[in-house]
C-alpha cells in the first residue's frame, strides 16, 4: 500500500503502542491497553493527512509515538529515510528540528511563568547558539508570521485569549523552520469563531513555508476543510485511509459511513437525514475484540469479521480500507468495489460457503 | 494599536521591577521585611552600641534577675548577665543556625523530590529513603551524630565554628524529607503537563526541562516549607543546646536562652518571653515574607 515516491515526508509502518497493565500484589505484567495497534500511513511533502476518530481511539498517541514522545512499542517512523522509533537519544535530539507539535490546549502547553518571548524563543535555545538579539529577532518574526502583535513579547499566556494563545504555540513550534508539523487537535479547545482564525492561519502557513500537517481533529468538518486525505481511525486501528473528497462523498468502511453521517448540514434543505446510530460502546483498549476492531458494533459484520483482523489494503486507487467487505477471498479475483450492500451480500454468501 | 515598528521595544526590560512592585504591594510581606530586617541588624549591629558595663562577681551576684530597668532594658538573668547583650549574641547564633539549616534542608529536599518525581527509576530508591529517614527518632539521631564528630569536627574548625557547622549540617540532613515529598508530589504532576511534553518535543535535556519548567513551578510549596523549616530549625537547635549536646553552655543562643529561663518562668517571665517573641517574630516574618516572595513570583497573580 505504500508506494515509494520521492515525496515521502513520513512513512509511518505497523507501529504499535501499547501502554502495559500492571496488577495484583506483584504488580505483575497483565496485559496492555492496545492504544495504537499497527497503524501505518505514509504522508507527501506538503500534504495535510488529516486523522479523525472519536475519543480515545488513538488518535493523539500516534500523534506524540510519531514523534517519540512515547517510545513506540514496535513499528517504524521514517522521517526523511531516518527512523524516529530507533534514534539514540542525541540523534534524536538532533532530529527534533524537523518535527514539530501544535498542542490542545493552548492553556496547558505554555509555562504560566515564562514570557511570550521566552517561550517562542526556547527551540531556539536548545538547538542554536544564537545571541539573545538574533534570537529577539527571530521572536519577532514569528510573531509577525502568525499575527501577534510585537508589543506582546513581554507578556505571561494568561494575559492571552485562547486564540492568542494558540497563535503562541503554533510560532513555538515554527521557529526552527520544521517540515512536519503534528496538529494535536489544535482548534478542539477555541471558541468557533477563533477556530477559523487558527485553521486559517494553519493553511497559510502551509502555503508560505511549504509545511506538512498531521492534523488531528474530531471535528469532521473542520477536516474536510483542512486536509488532503484523511485517515478515519477506530480503537487503535486505521479503519480507511482516502482522499478527503472521495472520503466525504462515499466513506467505503462502515464506520468511516457511521461517522461522517454524523456530520451535520447546515443547510436544512439539503440535509440527508439518514444517520447511521451505532449500537453499544467501544470496546476497551485493553480487550479488543478478536476479529475486526468494529465488529461488535458493525451493522454489516459478518463471521470472518469475528474471526480474524483485516488489515488495510488499497481497494481504489488511492483508497485504502480495512474491511473484509472490500477484501476478496484468497484466490477469488478482486472484487470491485461496486457500493456497499452489494459487495457485502457477496461476501455474506462467500464466507457461509 | 497597529504600528508594530515603533511599538517593538529592542529588548525586554527585566521582571524584577514588576516582582518587587508586587512583592511591595502586598502588606504582610513588607511588615514581614521590616521586622526580620530590625531583627536582623540588631543582632549584627547591636552589639557595637550597647556595651554593658563589666561587673565584677560580686555586683553581678546583686544584681541577678533584675525586671527591665534603664541600666539593663531588658533584665538580666540569674547569673546577673545582661538580657540585651545575650539576646543580641544569642540571635546572631539562632538566625545564622536557621537559615543556613533552612537552606541546606531545602535545597538537598527540593534536589531529592525533583530526581523521585522526575525520574521514574529513581522514584522508589529515593522515597524508600525519604521514608527511612522520616521513620528514625531524629533527637537520638542527632545525639548521635554530634557525639561522634563533634570533637572531630572542633578539632579542625575550632569549638564554635565546628559546633555551628555541625548542628546546621546535622539540622539540615534531618529535616529535608517534608521539603522531598512535597516536591516529589507537585514534579509528578508538572511533569505530565502539556508544556513538560512540549519542552520534551522541542528537545530540551531533562535538565533543561527541569531548570526551565520544573523548577521555577514548585516554588510556591517549597517556599511554605523554607519558613517553616527556619523556625523548625531554631528550635531544634535549642532541643540540642539543651541536651548539652549544642552549643557549649555559655554559648547564647535563642533557643538556650528560652531553656534557661523556663525554670524560673513563673518568677520571671520576661525571661522567657524575650527569646519566645524572638523566635516568633523571626518566623512570622519570614513566613509573611515567603508568601509575599510566592505571590510576586507568580505572573498570574502579579498581573498588570
Amino acid at each position: 500500500m505504500l508506494d515509494a515516491s520521492p515525496q515521502t515526508l513520513v512513512r509511518v509502518d505497523g507501529l504499535k503502542m501499547y501502554f502495559p497493565i500492571y496488577s495484583g500484589i506483584l504488580r505483575r505484567h497483565t496485559g496492555d491497553v492496545k492504544a495504537v495497534d499497527g497503524v501505518s500511513f505514509d504522508i507527501q511533502q506538503g500534504e495535510t493527512l488529516g486523522l479523525v476518530g472519536e475519543s480515545g481511539c488513538g488518535k493523539s498517541t500516534v500523534g506524540r509515538a510519531l514523534l517519540r514522545l512515547y517510545e513506540p512499542t514496535a513499528g517504524s517512523v521514517v522521517i526523511e529515510g531516518e527512523d524516529i522509533a530507533t534514534l539514540s537519544p542525541e540523534a534524536l535530539r538532533k532530529k527534533r528540528p524537523t518535527m514539530q507539535m501544535v498542542f490542545q490546549d493552548p492553556q496547558a502547553s505554555l509555562n504560566p511563568r515564562m514570557t511570550l518571548a521566552n517561550i517562542i524563543s526556547e527551540p531556539l535555545v536548545e538547538h542554536t547558539n544564537w545571541s539573545p538579539e538574533r534570537r529577539l529577532e527571530r521572536v519577532y518574526e514569528l510573531m509577525d508570521a502568525v499575527g501577534l502583535n510585537r508589543r506582546f513579547a513581554n507578556r505571561f499566556p494568561h494575559e492571552f485569549s485562547g486564540g492568542q494563545r494558540q497563535r503562541i504555540g503554533i510560532a513555538r513550534a515554527l521557529a526552527l523552520n520544521p517540515k512536519f508539523i503534528v496538529c494535536d487537535e489544535p482548534i478542539a479547545a477555541l471558541d468557533v469563531s477563533i477556530q477559523a482564525q487558527v485553521v486559517n492561519l494553519l493553511e497559510d502557513l502551509q502555503e508560505k513555508l511549504g509545511l506538512t500537517y498531521l492534523f488531528i481533529s474530531h471535528d469532521l468538518s473542520m477536516v474536510r476543510h483542512i486536509a488532503d486525505r484523511v485517515a478515519v481511525m477506530y480503537l487503535g486501528r486505521i479503519a480507511e485511509l482516502s482522499p478527503r473528497d472521495a472520503l466525504f462523498a462515499n466513506p467505503l468502511h462502515p464506520y468511516a459511513e457511521a461517522l461522517l453521517s454524523a456530520v451535520n448540514e447546515p443547510d436544512p434543505s439539503l440535509a440527508r437525514r439518514q444517520r447511521i446510530i451505532l449500537k453499544g460502546d467501544v470496546p476497551s483498549p485493553a480487550r479488543p475484540p478478536k476479529g475486526c476492531n468494529f465488529c461488535t458494533r458493525c451493522p454489516k459484520a459478518f463471521a470472518r469479521c469475528h474471526a480474524e483482523k483485516p488489515e488495510l489494503q488499497e481497494v481504489e486507487p488511492g483508497r485504502h480500507v480495512a474491511c473484509f467487505l472490500y477484501t476478496p477471498e484468497t484466490g477469488d479475483a478482486k472484487a470491485g468495489p461496486t457500493g456497499v450492500p452489494e459487495a457485502n451480500e457477496h461476501l455474506q454468501q462467500g464466507e457461509t460457503k | 494599536m497597529t504600528d508594530l515598528s515603533a511599538a517593538a521595544p529592542s529588548k525586554p526590560p527585566s521582571q524584577w521591577a514588576a516582582i518587587w512592585r508586587q512583592f511591595r504591594s502586598h502588606k504582610g510581606a513588607m511588615f514581614g521585611l521590616i521586622v526580620l530586617s530590625v531583627l536582623v541588624l540588631a543582632v549584627l549591629i547591636g552589639p557595637y552600641f550597647w556595651h554593658p558595663e563589666k561587673l565584677t562577681v560580686v555586683e553581678a551576684i546583686k544584681q541577678k534577675n533584675k525586671g527591665p530597668a534603664l541600666q539593663f532594658p531588658l533584665g538580666t538573668d540569674q547569673l546577673g548577665r545582661d538580657m540585651l547583650a545575650r539576646m543580641m549574641a544569642a540571635g546572631k547564633v539562632s538566625l545564622a543556625v536557621g537559615f543556613v539549616a533552612m537552606i541546606i534542608a531545602i535545597t538537598f529536599g527540593t534536589f531529592i523530590g525533583v530526581l523521585a518525581g522526575y525520574y521514574k527509576r529513581l522514584d522508589g530508591p529515593l522515597m524508600r529513603l525519604t521514608d527511612m529517614f522520616l521513620a528514625l527518632p531524629l533527637i537520638p539521631l542527632l545525639l548521635v551524630m554530634v557525639m561522634l564528630f563533634r570533637d572531630r569536627v572542633a578539632g579542625i574548625l575550632g569549638p564554635e565554628m565546628g559546633a555551628f557547622l555541625l548542628i546546621v549540617f546535622a539540622i539540615g540532613i534531618t529535616s529535608w524529607m517534608q521539603a522531598a515529598r512535597i516536591v516529589r508530589g507537585e514534579v509528578l504532576a508538572l511533569k505530565e503537563r502539556e508544556y513538560v511534553l512540549a519542552a520534551r518535543s522541542i528537545g530540551a535535556a531533562p535538565r533543561r526541562i527541569i531548570i526551565r519548567h520544573i523548577l521555577p513551578n514548585v516554588v510556591s510549596p517549597v517556599m511554605v516549607a523554607a519558613t517553616l523549616g527556619i523556625a523548625e530549625a531554631i528550635i531544634t537547635e535549642s532541643v540540642l543546646s539543651f541536651l548539652g549536646l549544642g552549643f557549649p553552655p555559655d554559648f547564647p543562643t535563642w533557643g538556650r536562652l528560652l531553656y534557661d529561663g523556663l525554670s524560673f518562668m513563673q518568677i520571671y517571665p520576661e525571661r522567657v518571653i524575650w527569646p519566645g517573641l524572638a523566635i516568633s517574630l523571626t518566623v512570622l516574618s519570614v513566613n509573611y515574607i515567603g508568601d509575599g516572595l510566592r505571590d510576586a513570583l507568580d505572573p498570574r497573580v502579579r498581573g498588570r
